[in-house]
């Protein structure tokens, strides 16, 4: 087997782990997306040409409420902007690739397979083909996404609306949140978020969850700048 | 309508990582932003999580006989116990099962 074969099956190997949890949330965004009224193809969609669960969930439930696409649109590019770092963290290893290259990586970078790739960029840094590895694990995992989002939606077209399964979208970001709970200062910004977004939901054009978000970013920062002084004293 | 917001959301997500990817480096991003960055989660989610639980389906505040909230409250010790995705979200459906047909 080439090297190429080889850093590419181990990256599929080492994402394995991480994609079990995805399989039930990209089931979860395909049912909910078709009981929100989304078609089947559009639904889909989402998954190939957005490709970021969070965010494609908050997509399809702002959409489906008649928020404006400005906001939905806005919303979803909140959700994604932490991706700002699984990019900028890569662009030291992934430098001398061609355009062609890096428009592919970029595209399959996600949590999970920044995640297991960054720790195999760090620990072999002077490997030329260690893109292969990101290859592996990004396209496993986009793979897995595309079959549980499948799945999913045809699952949401036999399922009975009265389930109430819309309700296991706030108990997935429960799941996806509970790594920030025991940190004081995301917890009091989990908690204002939270506050905010019921006093702001009718705030015009659905914009609670793009407004709640700002402010307690904005909130955040300052938590950021203060424990900065406290640390420069 | 909906196919441009899908296609206009896509490219985003898609700069988001091959912008920073191309022409950023690391080293030089303020280390504020990068640790406002990780609030992100924090600020968003709950925007979507509250709503969904406390709000009924007109979006009127639902404290009274809201099987959602007791569901929440044990998919959240499910969640801190297990960590896991799947039994979070299993838990809290199945005490909401419960509750609604039981």
């Amino acid at each position: 087997m080439s090297k190429k074969l080889i850093l590419f099956f181990k990256g599929v190997v080492d994402i394995i782990p991480l994609s079990i949890p995805v399989i039930p949330f990209g089931i979860i965004l395909g049912t909910i997306g078709v009981e929100l009224g989304f078609g089947p193809l559009e639904t889909f969609a989402t998954s190939f040409v957005i490709f970021g669960g969070a965010s494609q969930l908050v997509f399809v439930q702002l959409f489906s409420g008649g928020a404006s696409l400005l906001i939905t649109i806005t919303s979803t590019f909140v959700v994604n902007s932490r991706h700002l770092l699984y990019g900028a963290s890569f662009s030291e290893h992934l430098k001398n690739l061609s355009i062609r290259w890096k428009i592919l990586l970029s595209y399959l970078i996600t949590d999970q397979s920044y995640a297991v790739s960054n720790i195999y960029f760090e620990k072999n840094k002077n490997d030329k083909l260690k893109y292969y590895y990101l290859l592996g694990s990004g396209f496993f995992l986009w793979f897995i996404w595309q079959i549980a989002t499948l799945i999913g939606i045809f699952l949401g077209s036999i399922v009975p609306d009265k389930l109430g399964l819309v309700f296991a979208m706030p108990l997935t970001f429960i799941a996806l949140l509970v790594n920030y709970l025991r940190k004081i200062n995301h917890l009091i910004i989990i908690l204002i978020s939270g506050c905010l977004s019921i006093l702001l939901f009718n705030a015009p054009l659905k914009s609670y969850i793009i407004l709640s978000s700002l402010i307690s970013l904005s909130l955040a920062f300052l938590i950021i700048l203060k424990k900065k002084k406290e640390v420069e004293k | 309508m909906i196919w441009f917001g899908i296609v206009i959301s896509g490219i985003l997500n898609f700069f988001l990582k091959f912008l920073p990817l191309s022409f950023f480096d690391v080293s030089k991003i303020n280390p504020k932003i990068k640790q406002l960055l990780t609030f992100v989660p924090s600020a968003v989610f709950p925007a979507i999580i509250f709503p969904g639980i406390f709000l009924d389906n007109d979006g009127n505040f639902d404290l009274e006989n809201n099987p959602r909230i007791l569901s929440s409250i044990i998919a959240l010790i499910v969640a801190i116990l297990s960590k896991n995705i799947l039994s979070t979200i299993f838990a809290g459906l199945a005490v909401y099962w419960l509750i609604i047909f039981v």
